[in-house]
């Protein structure tokens, strides 16, 4: 049961990510309910690749005999994860621009407020 | 946004070298420690912001124009796909690794000994300092275009 | 550098080009503007070249594969760890679109943009855009699936907010990048349960070895929302209208392609990844349970025929929906973007009609009973149709748009209240609207008719009250657009509209290079079907031969 929880606590970033984005009117907090899913999502990549009694995917110098080579953790999912921060700090730059701009525009935000069509 | 007082700006001048050269240190050697282009990058990328924060964004504008940004990053982002090209113009493949474990160009084989041998990783050094330079530039852009565009007028 | 080099490094040529003509954009446009312009369309060219010799060679010789980085696609016979780009017939398909769709957008945005500022930008983005959907197009790789869909929505959702001066492009940008990341991060997450259970990341070596337990049914599902979040399906189409209705012209018609793209998405998961795990046909042993009744081994095969109800019912909902908000709609603009997402539910329904056409009845043989499972017949019918209707809807809805977007340039008016008699001065633009109208609505002899002729008949077959909504969905389309026509372009002349001029040359031969391929697609559709679709059609039904090109020679 012990090592269940980082999945627990992956369900559960998802779910109040989710409901941030769907209940919440304020812009910024709908930005930060995007962080939330993405970095549910990025844990769930991290905690898939452990398995029991591994360290680090890193070469330490050992000599090559072939005993005492310690078990190392899959590297595949940490290359997954570290693209996916890098697609997540961009989308994050760019909802942000778009908030300084509608801000200017609008003075005020208030998902209702803004982007009517009859203006 | 304006500056803040004469000991703040004092002290980041002195703080500033040494995360920049601890952030190169981490794109230098992303082929063996845990690190690389991306995670050097923004580490270089938050000391400028430093700099931005402690300076005040009109006098940063002033001494770093933002055209010169953006030519710093299309170079990083040219060598980068550039040296992917390598691989198809002189090897086989497109993205090919023709520089590990060969003994043709002579400076590779020399910088280093050992387990920092610069020719046990062929082009993923070179491509780490590409993806590094387009990243400094580019966080360093965002922070900055941010910052200038909501500063408070004079007398607001 | 022959030509056989040549085909053989294309699949990373096409989008490796765009890729490096997006970053030396910036440094060319220091020098000159019209140098800017001439180095993003020769881009254009020599990708649609590329394409053209790469669709040749794979439409004749079968399944071509590239691995990044040299060496075999697999190592030791068994780990693949190494990312491909694999061509079949589906994937030049889609290419030959996408390349269309490229050449016309930059040669109709020289003079659409002729006066506006961030022309250097834009022109980066558009290039960026190009190679995000020629990545997605070709590959063969789960990961660089999603990273290449992230690209794209990225720098289309920078190009829906061109027009920063107006607050309502910015919101119609804000809610596409929200929904768009939301649906990418279920993919992410999908990708990331199929990984755990089966160690690849490849789509053949997934293909080979996925079956069908409740970790891949989590997967599917999450899968399918997400790329239906992408494409535009009902009850995730809310970014659509405003997206498709506040961005330039040109931009609009590079993001129906990317709408696509997703679309092709679906595609190639539910019929190539999970086909053989929905594909087993042939004949099943009937079990005896103790008791001595006779009962059916209900787990030995998918209820695909729920999932294609599911994605039936999801798509007829999308038709109805788009028409009916196209009824009321005064914004030019916005009319055709309902009627381009009442358009997508006729590409999803030959997927549905595929799935639920799966039968399976009783036969005795030899003393013993088993089950015949297998399709109907009108199944692959189905799937040509709406193959078809990829191409076809790309270009008409597109030739709408860019008549919309001449009209703006020309009265500078959006609203269909204030337009009226352009007719009298815009001659060559308001034939351009009849061609698109006759093209959207199925009537003969557009391309229109020949693709949505092949759905009515072959859903028919399965239900006939489909086939009787989509038939009903095309004449409302094609009411909304002749009330377009002539409120718009026939009637008397308004008087502050006196002196309108017809649009620029480039404009028009833009419009006219689309016009030609609508006529000429109407003209002859079994020429097309016979040497285009119908090698895409067997390529996407024949799982086999996908696994196949990895896993040669074993």
């Amino acid at each position: 049961m012990l090592f269940n929880f980082p999945y627990i606590a992956v369900v559960l970033l998802i779910l109040i990510g989710l409901a941030t984005v769907i209940y919440k009117r304020n812009l910024i907090k709908i930005v930060i309910g995007i962080t939330l899913i993405e970095s549910g999502v990025n844990l769930f990549l991290i905690t898939l690749a452990y398995r029991k009694d591994s360290i680090a995917p890193i070469f330490h110098g050992f000599t090559a005999s072939k005993d005492n080579v310690p078990f190392m953790s899959l590297p595949v999912p940490h290359a997954l994860t570290l693209t996916s921060i890098v697609i997540g700090v961009a989308v994050l730059a760019l909802m942000l621009t778009f908030i300084i701009h509608l801000y200017r525009h609008y003075n005020t935000l208030d998902a209702r407020k803004i982007g009517r069509e009859e203006e | 946004m304006s500056g803040m007082s004469k000991i703040v700006k004092t002290m980041t001048s002195v703080a500033f070298p040494l995360a920049m050269i601890y952030g190169l240190y981490i794109i230098a050697h992303g082929h063996l420690t845990p690190g690389g282009g991306f995670q050097g990058g923004a580490v270089v990328a938050s000391a400028c912001a430093m700099i931005l924060v402690s300076f005040g964004s009109v006098w940063t504008v002033r001494k770093i124009k933002e055209k010169n940004l953006s030519v710093l990053e299309s170079l990083g982002a040219i060598g980068f796909i550039g040296l992917g090209f390598f691989g198809l113009i002189f090897g086989s493949h497109f993205f090919k690794n023709i520089l590990v474990g060969s003994k043709n160009i002579p400076i590779f084989n020399e910088i280093g000994q050992g387990m920092s041998n610069i020719n046990t990783a062929g082009f993923i050094p070179l491509m780490n300092f590409a993806v590094g330079l387009k990243v400094i530039a580019g966080l360093f852009a965002i922070v900055l275009v941010m910052a200038y565009a909501t500063r408070l007028k004079e007398g607001k | 550098m022959n030509i056989s080099d040549i085909v053989f490094h294309s699949p990373a040529l096409i989008v490796a080009i765009p890729l490096l003509g997006a970053f030396l954009t910036p440094l060319v446009a220091k020098i000159n503007d019209k140098l800017r312009n001439i180095f993003a369309i020769l881009i254009a060219l020599i990708t649609s070249v590329l394409v053209a010799i790469l669709a040749n060679d794979v439409f004749s010789n079968g399944i071509r594969t590239y691995v990044f980085g040299g060496g075999e696609p697999l190592v030791n016979n068994s780990y693949a760890i190494r990312i491909l780009f694999e061509v079949d017939g589906m994937n030049a398909f889609m290419a030959i679109i996408a390349s269309i769709l490229t050449v016309v957008a930059i040669i109709y945005s020289w003079t659409f943009l002729k006066n506006h500022t961030g022309q250097d930008k834009y022109y980066t983005l558009i290039l960026l855009m190009i190679a995000g959907m020629f990545g997605m197009i070709l590959t063969g790789d789960m990961f660089n699936f999603f990273v290449f869909l992230e690209i794209t929505s990225i720098a289309s959702c920078a190009l829906i907010a061109f027009y920063t001066n107006k607050g309502k492009a910015i919101d119609a940008g804000f809610k596409y990048i929200v929904i768009s990341s939301i649906g990418a991060l279920f993919i992410l997450f999908a990708i990331g349960i199929l990984y755990s259970q089966y160690n690849a990341l490849n789509m053949a070596v997934l293909a080979n070895s996925i079956s069908f337990s409740f970790l891949d049914k989590i997967a599917l599902a999450l899968l399918i929302s997400g790329l239906a979040m992408k494409a535009g399906i009902v009850p995730m189409h809310m970014w659509l209208p405003d997206a498709y209705g506040r961005a330039p012209s040109s931009v609009t018609l590079l993001l129906v392609g990317a709408t696509q793209a997703s679309l092709y998405g679906i595609f190639r998961i539910t019929l190539s990844i999970f086909g053989k795990a929905f594909n087993t046909t042939g004949t099943v042993l009937k079990s005896a349970t103790l008791t001595g009744d006779e009962l059916i081994m209900v787990s030995s095969y998918p209820n695909v025929i729920s999932i294609g109800w599911i994605l039936i019912i999801l798509a007829i909902l999308t038709m109805i929906i788009g028409v009916l908000m196209a009824l009321k709609q005064s914004n030019l603009k916005r009319l055709i973007a309902f009627a381009a997402l009442a358009e997508i539910g006729y590409m999803l329904l030959g997927i549905g009609v595929r799935f639920a056409s799966k039968y399976s009845e009783i036969v005795k043989m030899n003393n013993q009973e088993y089950i015949q499972i297998g399709f109907h017949g009108y199944d692959i019918s189905a799937l040509t149709g709406s193959i078809f209707h990829i191409i076809n809807d790309a270009l008409d809805i597109g030739l709408l748009f860019l008549v919309a977007g001449a009209i703006y340039i020309a009265t500078k008016e959006t609203s269909l209240n204030k337009l009226g008699g352009l007719a009298r001065n815009m001659k060559y633009t308001t034939v351009f609207f009849i061609i698109g109208l006759i093209a959207v609505s199925g009537l003969p002899p557009m391309n229109g008719f020949a693709s949505k002729l092949i759905i009515y008949e072959s859903t028919f077959q399965l239900n006939p009250i489909i086939g009787i909504i989509a038939i009903l969905a095309s004449i409302l389309l094609l009411a909304v657009f002749v009330k377009v026509l002539h409120s718009a372009f026939l009637g008397p002349k308004i008087p502050n509209l006196k002196d309108v001029k017809e649009v620029p040359k480039s404009m028009l031969f833009a419009m006219g290079i689309i016009a030609c391929i609508i006529i000429i697609f109407g003209l002859f559709p079994n020429i097309v079907i016979d040497n285009i679709i119908q090698p895409a059609v067997n390529a996407i039904t024949n799982h086999e031969a996908y696994i196949r090109g990895v896993f040669n020679g074993i």
